[in-house]
């Protein structure tokens, strides 16, 4: 039995669909990111499982029980805001105890709870302050620990670290996962931050236009997106995609008219158009003899670790990631090889993935290339 | 940060600030002072002459058992008139804050009694509730309640507090609900999932976190009851029947303009003018200090 299972479920306002059908099963434990643009329906699909959104067609299960017609209070979650939502005039104690009063615990069990959960997230001196007199960093997590002191069977967390600033981000990124490992608690955790995403996640659901483009381990998300969309939303930079046309002797054809021989990667039938997707990260510079592309550099950030060429190629911008100690000016002529099995083919069309998964036939081409 | 305007002469400033500064000169510095003056004088029966008296005005109203009586009626009347009025607006505010379809036609209808002149409330209520031609008059007869403000001091209150609470109802309502909308959505979601119903979390969320726009009403509305029902007392019930309606207010107009006892008039306007100043100070002091900013 699943904590949380999600079945064709959809969202239309008046007669708007805004979530067409999206379907998740999370095992006990389980650490989901719901990630994706502002406007694909992420918040909406996790407001529906809190119960703040009425669900207009297919069913929510949270611990084997269907919740659709449940008030939020009878379907044993918690959530955490993205603007925390603090009592504002409660102390950090009475926040936290709100919904153990009423739940009907015993004074003592209370306060054993509170300064048990404030214990675990270093809050102990700050029980008896309003939630003004704290950091956004306190906040945060008295927001954390108002969840986690009822125990529930799922928290619920709606872009809880939006708010704080990037260093802080990345430290309450960190305690968020180890809380969540250490109470085991399931987690639905939404956010249109791909690296919050990747870092979080047990699995990732990317979604798109109300549609759960893919469901996933976030290094499967990575390695094998799913879609065009997929692709380019997850890694940073974006991913380089060029249409290009398969030329059946094991090449493309690019836009541009230049032809390449892609190693370790299935490719369709002749004539089919497809999209190259290459991430900044997978290509290397090269001699120009064993060039695939060759890219005009327009621009150059360097960023210590890595240096970012840009430029344009086949209408479009191309990025790609050098080591930091490259010495690439704007204008010059990089020629770049793809690592061979790194390059990723979608249909033109839907933009879907194109099967690259035939293992009968990766073995004879690399025989071939041997 | 502090934010510091400079003017380039030196008198522009004085000059802006004299139209509101003449206004409150002329209506309120001004009045209150010729009232001051006027309550320690006692003019001869033909007002030609003023004697001044020293307090003995004061001493006579103070021991007048029909102005002690008006206190009480004025206590009676504030409380039931700010109470009845704030606690309908609020209703009306928390519904209409969950209205969704024709929000905008229901805030409207609830605003407008506030446009409505305090006479011409005075005499709407009449013509519904007058035991001989009134609508709700008849209604109240068929049904066996033997009505009558004119004879009854108990019913004409009732008449003159519900006729007064209903005009502030509209202004009340508008703070209410503006209050209500100031309130983040959020904290209400996080109620509703901590596992609190919809009384509780009006109890425990929304209504301490209106508390500053509940303690703003009450100043202002305890100010109006005391202050501007005056039009609709004296179109409705003229302070009758038997002083039954007379408020502290009505009383400085019927001793001073109808009864020509200037002196003892100005006097009652100095003490109302004491206990107003009194009462916002309490609520300041010792109101305020409960309220969750």
């Amino acid at each position: 039995m699943s904590a949380i299972a999600i079945r064709n479920v959809k969202k239309s306002y008046g007669g708007t669909q805004v979530i067409h059908g999206v379907n998740l099963d999370v095992a006990h434990g389980e650490f989901i990111v719901i990630v994706g643009p502002s406007g694909c329906g992420k918040s909406t699909l996790l407001r529906m499982v809190a119960g703040l959104e009425t669900i207009t067609e297919g069913e929510i299960e949270i611990g084997g029980r269907v919740v659709n017609r449940l008030e939020p209070r009878e379907r044993n979650i918690a959530m955490v805001f993205q603007n925390y939502a603090l009592y504002p005039h409660m102390t950090v104690f009475d926040n936290m105890a709100y919904g153990l009063k009423i739940a009907g615990l015993s004074k003592e069990d209370i306060r054993a709870r509170v300064h048990k959960t404030a214990e675990m997230l270093q809050l102990t001196p700050y029980l008896e302050r309003k939630p003004r007199a704290l950091s956004g960093g306190q906040r945060q997590r008295v927001a954390m620990g108002r969840a986690l002191v009822r125990d529930p069977a799922a928290f619920l967390l709606d872009e809880p670290l939006s708010n704080l600033d990037a260093k802080l981000r990345v430290q309450m990124r960190l305690e968020i996962k180890q809380l969540q490992r250490s109470v085991g608690t399931t987690a639905l955790y939404v956010t249109h931050d791909q690296v919050e995403a990747m870092t979080l996640a047990d699995r990732l659901v990317v979604m798109h236009d109300g549609v759960a483009e893919q469901i996933d381990t976030p290094l499967a998300v990575y390695s094998r997106p799913a879609t065009t969309f997929v692709a380019g939303f997850i890694g940073s930079p974006a991913m380089n995609m060029l249409p290009a046309e398969a030329a059946g002797d094991g090449r493309l054809t690019l836009a541009t008219g230049a032809s390449i021989a892609l190693r370790g990667v299935r490719l369709p039938d002749q004539g089919r158009k497809v999209i190259l997707g290459i991430r900044p990260e997978h290509l290397a510079q090269v001699p120009a003899g064993e060039a695939d592309l060759e890219l005009e550099v327009i621009a150059v950030e360097t960023l210590g670790a890595d240096t970012l060429a840009h430029g344009r190629l086949g209408g479009g911008d191309f990025v790609v990631r050098l080591p930091g100690s490259s010495m690439v000016q704007p204008g010059d002529r990089l020629p770049m090889a793809i690592e061979p099995g790194m390059a990723h083919l979608f249909d033109a069309e839907t933009g879907k993935r194109l099967p690259d998964d035939a293992p009968a036939a990766a073995p004879s081409r690399q025989a071939a290339e041997a | 940060m502090e934010k510091r305007v400079s003017f380039n002469h030196r008198l522009l400033p004085y000059l802006l600030l004299l139209p509101q500064l003449a206004v409150t000169a002329v209506f309120f510095f001004w009045p209150a002072a010729q009232a001051l003056y006027q309550s320690v004088l006692q003019p001869d029966p033909f007002g030609f002459d003023n004697r001044f008296v020293g307090l003995s005005n004061f001493q006579y109203i103070l021991s007048d058992r029909y102005y002690l009586e008006a206190f009480g009626t004025t206590a009676i009347f504030s409380s039931l008139v700010t109470f009845i009025s704030m606690a309908t607006a609020l209703f009306l505010a928390v519904a209409a804050d969950q209205v969704i379809r024709g929000a905008n036609a229901y805030k409207t209808l609830i605003i407008w009694p506030y446009a409505v002149a305090p006479a011409v409330a005075g005499v709407m209520w009449i013509f519904m509730m007058q035991p001989s031609i009134g609508v709700i008059a008849y209604y109240m007869k068929v049904a066996g309640f033997r009505w009558n403000p004119t004879l009854d001091g108990t019913h004409a209150m009732a008449l003159v507090v519900l006729a007064s609470a209903w005009k502030q109802i509209s202004y009340n309502f508008l703070f209410f609900l503006a209050g209500l909308q100031a309130i983040p959505r959020s904290l209400i979601e996080a109620a509703a999932i901590d596992g609190a119903g919809r009384w509780l979390r009006f109890r425990t969320i929304i209504f301490p976190l209106l508390s500053p726009t509940t303690f703003f009403l009450l100043v202002v509305n305890i100010a109006y009851a005391f202050f501007e029902t005056f039009g609709v007392i004296h179109t409705m019930t003229s302070g009758g029947p038997g002083r039954s309606t007379t408020t502290l207010v009505y009383k400085v107009y019927a001793d001073g303009f109808v009864g020509q006892d200037l002196g003892s008039s100005a006097a009652q306007s100095v003490i109302l003018m004491a206990v107003v100043s009194l009462l916002t100070i309490v609520q300041f002091r010792y109101i305020e200090r409960r309220v969750h900013y």
